[in-house]
């Protein structure tokens, strides 16, 4: 028999079981019909027919006057039936582009990988989460041979794709600095230049970048209007905000950048994030940087990956599982 | 048989549901078949009478290796469809309705075809096989 035969046979005996005596059983089984219906792609306008047939064959007794009824609701239910079909179409189609965005945010994992450098003097640890499939956040580490560790954090303001794009033009750009060392200061200035000229002017990047000297171990940084770092001092078991004033990239090709410096002992840590970090987000406002202090405070006896990891945790857990923003935090911690 | 209807004012895109209601009959075509074809005739009548102003919709029968279908020709001289592509996109319709416009017309038969020039005019060709 075939499937629609099948289908009108399967209404026919719903609709005579349930005429008989009104039982809930006949109704559980219609809702297993439209299950099934809908499975197969039958549209509304199709289940009038279904029901006027069965009516029909069963001869159930009804007037000339009402079968003709049914002419109104076919007709009627034609516009559902289109909406129903486009629908379905809309679903493949969006199936389709979740799909290429996935391949887009891998190539996206490709384009911006970086590794952790492996240095004697320090741990290194970074996570980095995207809110939606693809991040505006970026890292980057740059570990040279006159044995400085480089770092560069940045954020797109806006998420999503649009930031993606913007991100790997940053990248780009940092790799086609001319080699050798670079201060701080001088890479943002030249990755100012670069924004200014090739980003759309409502969208502005936040970096921060600092320089790690493994010999004297000092930490040079600067800042493009990013969120601020903070600095973990062993001794005294406090943290200090690693003040950096600047303005962000893109606004003005001429802009040029502090530099500042901090010295590390050993134990001491650096901190760098961006603002889906601090700007964590619960039901009750942004939590307090002091919270945010005193997770990281928590885990501080941990490796720098694991306090990076067990922070994220902590957030995420805060925050419902819910990220508003893409989040990165890396940490670099003295260790000899 | 006469088979076109010129759709100058609303009252003739219910003419033209008319012939293809009848045409689709004579054919042999379901109660089902008969509602998609005469929902797509008024989808494209209405189209010629609020873009075009004036057209015409013709129904003509045709056979294709044994098989009987029906044609449904919609032709009209108006401003024509500047982007088809869009046109003919889901969640597009400049109606605005959910599922009306091309798309759903397209749906509703098994074989369409368009054809537009902006400022000579659009020409429409869809066909339902019986089945």
């Amino acid at each position: 028999m075939e499937f629609r035969e099948a289908m009108q046979e399967k209404y026919k005996e719903i609709l005579e079981s349930y005429m008989k005596d009104q039982n809930e059983q006949a109704l559980y089984l219609s809702q297993k019909f439209s299950r099934k219906s809908i499975e197969h792609k039958i549209s509304p306008e199709e289940i009038i027919i279904l029901h006027r047939t069965a009516l029909l064959e069963l001869g159930i007794e009804a007037e000339a006057d009402m079968l003709q009824s049914f002419d109104i609701l076919l007709e009627v239910m034609m516009a559902y039936g289109i909406a129903y079909r486009e629908h379905q179409n809309l679903r493949t189609i969006q199936q389709e582009l979740k799909s290429e965005i996935e391949v887009a945010a891998n190539m996206q994992q490709t384009l911006l990988g970086t590794q952790v450098p492996e240095v004697d003097c320090l741990d290194i640890g970074a996570i980095s989460v995207p809110a939606r499939q693809m991040s505006g956040d970026y890292y980057h580490f740059v570990h040279d041979e006159q044995e400085a560790v480089s770092v560069a954090i940045a954020d797109v303001i806006g998420k999503g794709i649009p930031a993606a794009l913007c991100m790997s033009m940053i990248k780009y750009s940092m790799d086609s600095l001319p080699e050798g060392r670079y201060e701080p200061c001088r890479v943002l200035e030249s990755l100012n230049r670069v924004v200014e000229q090739n980003v759309d002017p409502t969208m502005f990047i936040t970096m921060f970048y600092g320089m790690y000297n493994t010999m004297n171990h000092t930490f040079y940084y600067s800042s493009a209007g990013h969120e601020p770092g903070f600095f973990y001092n062993h001794q005294t078991q406090q943290f200090e905000e690693l003040y950096a004033k600047g303005l962000l990239l893109g606004v003005d090709k001429k802009t040029k950048y502090r530099q500042f410096e901090k010295k590390a002992e050993a134990g001491d840590i650096i901190l760098l994030m961006s603002d889906g970090v601090t700007e964590c987000r619960t039901k009750d406002g942004f939590i307090e940087v002091d919270t945010l202090l005193g997770y990281i405070k928590k885990y501080i006896h941990l490796e720098a990956q694991e306090i990076a990891d067990k922070v994220y945790k902590e957030l995420e857990f805060l925050q419902d599982f819910e990220l508003r923003d893409d989040f990165t935090l890396i940490i670099l911690k003295r260790i000899k | 048989m006469d088979s076109c209807v010129k759709i100058t004012n609303e009252w003739d895109i219910v003419a033209a549901r008319q012939l293809g209601r009848n045409v689709a009959k004579d054919l042999g075509f379901g109660t089902v078949d008969q509602a998609r074809i005469t929902t797509a005739i008024s989808e494209l009548a209405r189209n010629i009478y609020l873009y075009a102003g004036q057209g015409q919709v013709c129904i003509e029968k045709t056979e294709n290796a044994g098989k009987v279908g029906l044609i449904i020709l919609s032709e009209d001289q108006g401003p024509g469809i500047q982007d088809l592509r869009k046109a003919m996109e889901d969640g597009f319709s400049t109606s605005g309705g959910l599922g009306a416009g091309l798309p759903g017309v397209k749906r509703l038969v098994d074989e369409f075809a368009i054809d537009s020039t902006p400022g000579e005019g659009t020409l429409i060709k869809a066909i339902k096989w019986l089945r």
